[in-house]
Parts: structure tokens; sequence; C-alpha cells
């Protein structure tokens, strides 16, 4: 009974999506303020009726209801609580509900926090919103409705794909939807700007927040996505190029150059068509995103069993609203009127070369993750288009705007001076080379190129601390002073600091990983052992062991550095009893920044046991510095100017300007 | 600057970054997209030693060796041809006989047996790379999912 509540809950929040859809544009068209007044109440309303249906949905696989096909198929009544919750949306259908209950979600916030928004605005954007949240519970309910039945209940589930059985999966496709989803706002709000015909700074400074939430959230996502992959599928590789995390990366780069154009069309009301064009592809590509990852087109761990009909009906929903909002940019674009002038040398100069080069690279991956599909679907040859593709061409483009980013903060409005800037960056670039030979040569040599790669990274990380120093003033006032001053300065400036020095950190990991890191393939026996990073690493046996929905061999290590012992690492060989399932579970140890990581390969006839080892120096950095990125975001969002609602007090305030003056 | 030589200035840039980007991207097609080929194929097609494809099919039953330390090898087929597989390394948790395999590597020169560096299975139980069923279809090989290959 209670399921079939649920998918009425569902059935229900369609008509009041579509309520939302129709009623406030209309009312925003014809400036009837009670029509437009159905916004809010039809968001929460929608946003109440989907909490509900997810609700359901999670009962039902928490109290083990077999009776219900999804939870038949994804669950199993001996697995531990935290997976049969997070095996909700472990599947196809419940992924989906997890999709829409976060844009049911942000429609919500949007009506909660919107208070400031002129009303049409808020109408259309809602509006925008609604169309989105009727297309998906369309899609649910006729494709993918997670509530049907199965009878006779069978007595036992069929276990959610172990590869799944991870806490990994109760963080990251969370994560992931705050962040793919939360864009729609921008997209509504630029949709809703279009179709008013009426762009300023106001709307610049509407969006960020917006923006930012989404593109932290990704952050997040992506890094948690990736540090899961890592350690759960027993390659020791944290990024592979894959289409579905492609599917992923783009949007976040979008969105990263959307959030650096809105900064410049809110400051400086220029790039008005380009910040609107780039909401709308942002969120295009996450659409793109959900479209690879869902409809089939895709073989991987995160396309579960899917039908050719779902993928014919998001195809439709990419274009219709892809195609849609393109042609009214198109329409509308030419009647915005271009804004304020800068000189090439200048911050809003930075700001377009970071435009242009996030979004050229954008297209590259999306070149690279498309054309094979094209190819095939035109000439029936399969290719594959691997990490090499990748590598060689976003690696190549993204290098500019790395050694471009310190620059950004430190160049003034309207024209800079790019000598002073440069000078200013001197310590950075110098501190990078004597950082990075230090560490070329504790690590014994390596590729000569790793210098430069570190020295980049370390480069990034003072050069982001250099805006702090000179805005601070330190070395010019007293100390104290300066920290003062450096408390004092906005919100966004530190959070700009964080981001750029986070983006150093993840620039470290990531270099000093594929220049130091070792892999050694070998054969074992108990009491054998293997030497690496200046650990050796010695076996010390297999034992049998049992979970709660599996059985395993587990392989004994323990870790000596210079004799001395430094712990013991184990990794097993599962077998997941409900799908006769193999998995291999890593076994990993932190030393600092680095990681020691051992997986289990085959059993020799003989006794021995193949053993994969890797020692992986400055590893933790990769995800470390996603962290501070993400920081970076919660501290920028944390900014009075950038908080839903205050541009509206603000302007009270006589103080204020003077703030804004002086940054 | 005018205003109009600003502009200039910003486009042109734009436009030089785009041109060596699509350069860019044709060379790594280039040098890096490697074709997916199941034996049958391989007869027809000239794939020269050293070049990197793909090569999917079914693991032959009864092929797989264990050799010295951590090589194995093993057969590829599409029930019509087989194809010697030479790998070093640790071969997936799903990689079984009779099951679908995708092996990454390149033809040595003056040897029939494909080397590999990279083999795929995937994560799932009732598994066949969707490359290699298609492939397999297109050839009039029907599959069930559980394949039994003698």
């Amino acid at each position: 009974m209670i399921i079939e509540f649920g998918l009425y809950a569902l059935v229900l929040s369609l008509a009041t999506a579509i309520v939302l859809s129709v009623l406030p544009a209309v009312g925003a068209w014809r400036g009837d303020a009670n029509l437009m007044a159905v916004a809010p109440v039809a968001a929460l309303g929608q946003f109440v009726l989907v909490t509900i249906s997810f609700g359901v949905l999670m009962h039902a696989h928490l109290v083990s209801d077999f009776s219900v096909a999804n939870v038949w198929q994804n669950s199993h009544s001996l697995i531990p609580t935290l997976y049969k919750v997070s095996g909700v949306w472990g599947n196809h259908e419940g992924s989906m509900m997890l999709w829409l209950f976060i844009l049911s979600l942000f429609s919500a916030l949007v009506a909660l926090f919107g208070g400031n928004l002129p009303a049409s605005l808020k109408a259309n954007v809602l509006a925008v919103q609604g169309w989105i949240s009727a297309a998906f519970i369309l899609f649910i309910v006729l494709t993918s409705n997670p509530f049907l039945r199965i009878f006779p209940p069978p007595p036992e589930g069929r276990d959610l794909n172990p590869v799944l059985q991870d806490v990994g999966l109760a963080i990251h496709p969370p994560l992931l939807y705050l962040g793919y989803v939360g864009f729609s706002v921008c997209f509504s709000f630029a949709v809703a700007a279009l179709m008013e015909g009426r762009i300023d700074a106001a709307w610049a400074r509407w969006v960020r927040p917006w923006a930012l939430a989404a593109w932290t959230f990704l952050t997040a996502g992506i890094a948690m996505g990736s540090y899961w992959a890592y350690y759960e599928l027993g390659w020791g590789g944290w990024w592979f190029w894959d289409p579905v995390e492609n599917a992923s990366f783009m949007p976040w780069l979008a969105g990263t150059a959307l959030l650096h154009s809105a900064l410049v069309m809110e400051k400086r009301e220029a790039l008005k068509i380009w910040t609107v064009l780039l909401a709308i592809l942002t969120f295009s590509l996450s659409l793109l995103g959900t479209f690879l990852v869902r409809s089939g087109v895709l073989t991987s761990v995160h396309a579960f069993a899917s039908d050719p009909s779902r993928g014919v009906f998001i195809l439709a929903i990419l274009v219709i609203f892809i195609g849609g909002a393109l042609t009214l940019f198109a329409l509308r674009a030419g009647s915005l009127t271009a804004g304020g002038l800068f000189a090439p040398v200048s911050r809003e100069g930075a700001l377009v070369l970071n435009n242009l080069i996030l979004t050229v690279s954008t297209a590259t991956v999306l070149i690279g993750t498309l054309y094979p599909m094209a190819l095939e679907s035109l000439t029936g040859e399969k290719i594959s288009v691997g990490a090499p593709f990748f590598n060689l061409t976003f690696g190549l483009l993204m290098l500019p705007l790395l050694l471009a980013v310190p620059f950004g903060p430190l160049l003034a409005w309207k024209r800079a001076d790019l000598l002073g800037a440069a000078q200013r960056l001197f310590f950075a670039v110098a501190a990078g080379f004597v950082i990075a030979i230090a560490i070329w040569y504790f690590e014994n040599g390596g590729p000569v190129l790793a210098v430069l790669g570190i020295a980049l990274a370390f480069y990034l990380m003072v050069g982001a601390l250099t805006d702090l120093w000179f805005r601070g003033g330190f070395g010019k006032v007293p100390f104290s002073t300066a920290l003062r001053r450096l408390a004092g300065l906005p919100r966004s400036a530190i959070g700009t600091a964080f981001a750029h020095f986070g983006l150093g950190v993840s620039v470290l990991g990531i270099i000093a990983v594929s220049a130091f890191q070792t892999e050694n393939v070998v054969e074992m026996k108990p009491g054998q052992t293997v030497e690496a990073g200046g650990y050796v690493l010695k076996f010390e046996g297999m034992k049998r062991g049992q979970g709660p929905n599996f059985t395993e061999d587990r392989g004994t290590f323990s870790l000596t550095k210079a004799g001395v012992s430094v712990g013991q690492i184990s990794s097993s060989k599962r077998v997941y009893m409900a799908r006769q399932m193999p998995t291999t579970e890593a076994g990993i140890r932190t030393f600092g920044l680095s990681q020691f990581y051992v997986a289990l390969g085959d059993l020799m006839p003989d006794g021995g046991i193949v053993v994969r080892v890797w020692w992986k120096p400055f590893i933790i950095c990769i995800w470390f510095g996603a962290l501070i990125m993400m920081a970076g975001g919660f501290i920028s969002l944390s900014d009075r100017r950038l908080r839903v609602g205050a541009p509206a007090r603000r302007a009270k305030k006589v103080a204020a300007p003077a703030l804004e003056a002086a940054e | 600057m005018t205003r109009k030589q600003k502009r200039l200035a910003i486009i042109s840039g734009g436009v030089g970054f785009i041109v060596v980007a699509v350069f860019l991207v044709m060379f790594a097609f280039s040098q890096s997209v490697s074709y997916f080929y199941v034996p049958g194929d391989l007869a027809k097609a000239d794939v020269k030693p050293g070049t990197r494809i793909r090569l999917g099919g079914l693991v032959k039953t009864g092929s797989w060796v264990r050799g010295e330390g951590t090589t194995s090898t093993f057969e590829v087929t599409d029930t019509l041809s087989t194809v010697k597989v030479t790998y070093t390394g640790i071969l997936p948790d799903l990689f079984r006989e009779g099951q679908g395999v995708v092996a990454e590597g390149a033809f040595v020169a003056g040897s029939p047996v494909f080397v590999a560096d990279t083999v795929l299975a995937k994560h799932d139980e009732t598994y066949m790379p969707k490359d290699v069923a298609d492939r397999l279809k297109a050839q009039g090989v029907e599959l069930s999912g559980k394949e039994k290959i003698k």
C-alpha cells in the first residue's frame, strides 16, 4: 500500500510541476502578480511530493520489501543498513529519483531564498525549473518506474552490485548530483533572463552563488568518485578518462568558466552574452552527461542495465532543452547590449583567457568522448580514444592557463600592469623551482620534466598566497596590521586564494604520482619480501574470512622501513554470495601525503600469489587539493556580497560601497 | 589602443588558440586512437606490427595457461577464428574462460601472437563487452550472455 502511495505522490508531483511550468510564466508575461505568486508555492509543493515519493522508495529498501522489483534487483536482506540506503540510488531508477529529488530541492531553495529577485524573474526561473522537473518526472513514470511490483514476492533479493557496496556510493552520487543538477538553476536563470530580454550586473550577482554552490559540490563529487575508483577497483589509477568520468568533468570545466565570467559580468557588466551562453552550455553538458550515462550508449560501471526506449526519451529531453535554450539565445542575444570596455591586459582580459582555455579544453574532451560514438553510428567502425589522447590535448592546452592563474587576482580591472604582477610573482617562481629541485633530489632523480611540473605546482600555490600577501601588506606594515587587513578582506578573495592554492596542490599530486610512482607485479610466497618507495613489504600469509554477504581470502603483509616495523597492510579477494561475483579489495596505507598500495592477484598452483605493489608519492595531494578548492568555494559562498538576499540589504548600508572599492 | 584594435587583439588571440587546439586534436587522434577488431577481422584487415589495437572476443575454454611469473597466455576467439594472446600482469577478477574479454596491445613483427598490455573484463557477472557482442552478432554468432565455447 505504502509503495502505491509513493507512486501516487510522484504522479501528483508531475501535476504540480506542470502547474509550475505554466502559470508563473503566463503570469510573468501578463504581469499578473497572483499567477506569479503560484511559483514558490508550487515549487515547494513539488519538493514535498517528490520527497515523500523518494522517502517511500528508501523505506522499501530499508525494510527489504522484495515485492518491489527495484528492491529485489538491487538489495539483499543481509547487507548492512548503510548499503540498503545507498542502494536506493545504486541503480538506474533510483538514481533518476535522486536526480529528481535534488532538482526539486534546488527549485525549493530558489523559492525560499529568492526573496530579493524581481517577481517576474523569480516566476520565470521557477517555471523553467518546472519544465525540467516535468520532463524528468515524466521520464521516470513512463520508462523508469521504481515502484513496479512483482508477484509473488521473491524471498530474497539479488544483492547490490558488490563494486557498489562501499561507503563511496553513499557520498559520491549525492555530491555529484548536487553539482550536476545545481547548474540547472543557472540554466533557468539564463533562460528566464532571455525570456525577459533584460540582463544586467544584478543578474550575475544572483546567479553566482548558485553557480558557486553547484561548482563546489561538483568538485567534491568528482574528487570523491576519483578516490573511490582508486581504492575500489584495485587498478591503482585515479582517473581513466572514461566517458562517464568525462561526462562529469565537462560540466565542471564549463562551470569553472561560468564562475569566472559571471565575475566579470557582475563587476564590469562585460561578457554578458557570453555568460548567459555559458550558463546554458554548462547545464547542457550536465544533461549530456545524464544522457551518456543513463541511455546505455556506454558500457561502464555507472551504466546499469539499460533499455533503448530510455535512451530515446533522454535524447528527446536533451534536444528539446538544449535546442530550445540555444534557439531562444540566438533570437535574443542580438538585443543584449555589450558592456564595459577593457584593455587586453587587465583582470577582465585574464578572465577572458581563463574562459577561452577552459571552453576549448572542454571542447577537446567533448570531441574525444563523442567521436568514437559518432564514428560508430556513421561508419560502424569501432575505435577507442584513450588516456593518451586526453593527456596530450587537454594537458597541453591547460598548461598556459596554469601559468596564468596566479596573475589573475594580481591584475587590476580595466587596465593592468603585467610587469608589476610578474615582479610580485618572482618569489613564487623562485620558490617553485627551489622546492621542485629539492623534491627531485629526495626522490633520487626522475624525469627532468617532473622538476618543471613540480615547480609549476608550487608556483601555483605560492602564487595564490602572493595575492593575499600583497593585499594584507605583509612586510610593509606591522605584522598585526597586515593580519587584521587579511581578516578584513572580502571572503571571496580568500576563497579565490584557497581555490587557486588547491589547484596547485592537485597539480602537485598529479605530477608527482605520474613521475615518481613505482609499480611491481611479483609472485610472492609467505615470508618473501618486495621493496618499494624505501619500504620493505613482507608477505605474512593468507587467511579465509567471512563477511555478512561475502567470503574472502585475505592476504596479510607487514611493512618495515630501515628495519623498523611501520604497520600492516591487508588486501583480499572477495566473492559475493548472491551474485557469485569476485572483487579485489586493495590494501592501502598512508604515510604523510604518500600511499603504499597493494592488490592481490591470482593464486598460483605452487601456493604463491601474484601481488601488485605500488608506491604512490604525494597521491593524497590530488584529492586534498580538491578539498581545498571546495573549502574555497564555501568560504566564497559565505561572503556577504554573494549570500542570497544580501545585495538588497547591503544597498541600504553606507559603509558597503567603500568595502567594494577596496577590492 | 582604440576599441577596434583591442577587440582585434582579443579575437585574434582567441582564434589562434583555437587553431592550435584543432591541430593538437588532429595530431592526437592520429597518434592515439586504437581500432577494435575481433579475430575474424584480422585476416581481412592488414594490421601492421606495432599498431595499437583492441582485440575483443571470448576466452577460448581450455586455452588459459599460466607461464613463468605473472605471464599468462590464452586464446581469444569469435568462434570462427582464434588469436593467441600473451599478457604479463594481473588479470581482472572477472577474467574467465568462455567469457568476453577485450585485450589492448599490438602484434610483434614476425609472430602471430598478440602481446597485450591491458586486459579488460567488466565488473558485471553477465558482462559481455558491448563491442564484442555487437561484432559477434554481426558475424552470426548467437549469444545468450552465459557462453560456453568448446
